[in-house]
């Protein structure tokens, strides 16, 4: 029997043995493949987090690119104080507003409204929702049904509700990303929420059992 | 005990599992006693219980593609300067 040796380079992990952190430190030190393998698990994500920022395809893609590319670029400066997803979102939401100040200034939609703190709540669908609303639409409809709950969301509100609940950066991490005060992501944060909650007390609420609107 | 606007301006620190146990009991007292609150926490919940369940879809196989074109691109231009 032939005794081989050991492969020399070691193979990409799949994402069951995924470790960023050594991923991180092999594609610092050259390995492009240890890039990719990062990009790779992190691409959907970033393409969300672009497509749900600029509601643009075409500038989802450029955001895509030009994150991780920046992110290629740029590695040897990542500190590894944070993770580096975080360090990609960051990268990420940055191009993204560039692109999102671009279009707005092309076109006419506001840019950096003042958030209102002084936090009129309007919650006008006070309902139960129907049991396991998922279950009664396919994949397709509820993530459509989701989707364009949070684009009809104002671009800073949509975009601290991106950061905080779906990508779960911190409220740190978020005003950080963002450039804007802790006290400003919360209020962001909390509009955010209830406007989303309304649309989809609209959409899954109880037929027939708006029983606390008028109380 | 907390008026509805009030609650509403503390609802984030409601959900959140690290606030103070104080701050949490008082919440606690106005949604056990106000079901109109008591309803936009559940709704609020599950608003966000059904986008944490959604795994981002797949990128299209083109945008991929030149993702991975424009990345080769990139390390192709930096390796003379590497050697």
């Amino acid at each position: 029997m032939v005794e081989r040796d050991p492969p020399v380079t070691t193979p990409v992990p799949t994402p069951a043995a995924f470790d960023e952190t050594a991923l991180v430190a092999r594609a610092r030190a050259g390995d492009a493949q240890a890039f990719t393998a990062l990009m790779t698990q992190y691409e959907r994500k970033i393409y969300r987090l672009a497509k749900h920022i600029t509601q643009n395809d075409e500038d989802a893609e450029d955001v895509l690119q030009e994150a991780f590319l920046k992110a290629y670029e740029h590695l040897a400066g990542f500190q590894g104080n944070s993770k580096f997803y975080t360090w990609i979102v960051r990268i990420a939401v940055n191009e993204a507003l560039m692109k999102l100040r671009k279009r707005r200034s092309d076109h006419t939609v506001p840019l950096d409204e003042p958030v209102d703190t002084g936090e009129e709540m309007v919650n006008r669908e006070i309902a139960v929702w129907e049991d396991n609303p998922e279950q009664r639409y396919s994949r397709e409809e509820m993530q459509g049904i989701l989707d364009r709950a949070v684009e009809s969301l104002k671009p800073d509100f949509r975009t601290v509700f991106m950061l905080r609940d779906i990508e779960e950066l911190s409220t740190e991490e978020t005003a950080e990303a963002l450039g804007i005060s802790v006290p400003a992501v919360k209020s962001r944060l909390l509009r955010a929420r209830l406007a989303l909650r309304e649309k989809l007390t609209r959409q899954f609420k109880r037929k027939g059992e708006d029983v606390f609107a008028n109380l | 005990m907390l008026t509805c606007k009030q609650f509403l301006q503390e609802l984030n620190d409601y959900l959140d599992p690290n606030t103070d146990a104080a701050l949490k009991t008082r919440l606690e007292a106005h949604v056990s006693e106000c079901p109109n609150c008591f309803v936009i926490v559940d709704t609020t919940k599950k608003t966000l219980q059904v986008y944490k369940g959604v795994e981002p879809q797949a990128i299209p196989e083109d945008v991929k593609n030149r993702l991975l074109k424009a990345l080769e691109r990139k390390i192709a231009a930096r390796e003379p300067a590497q050697t």
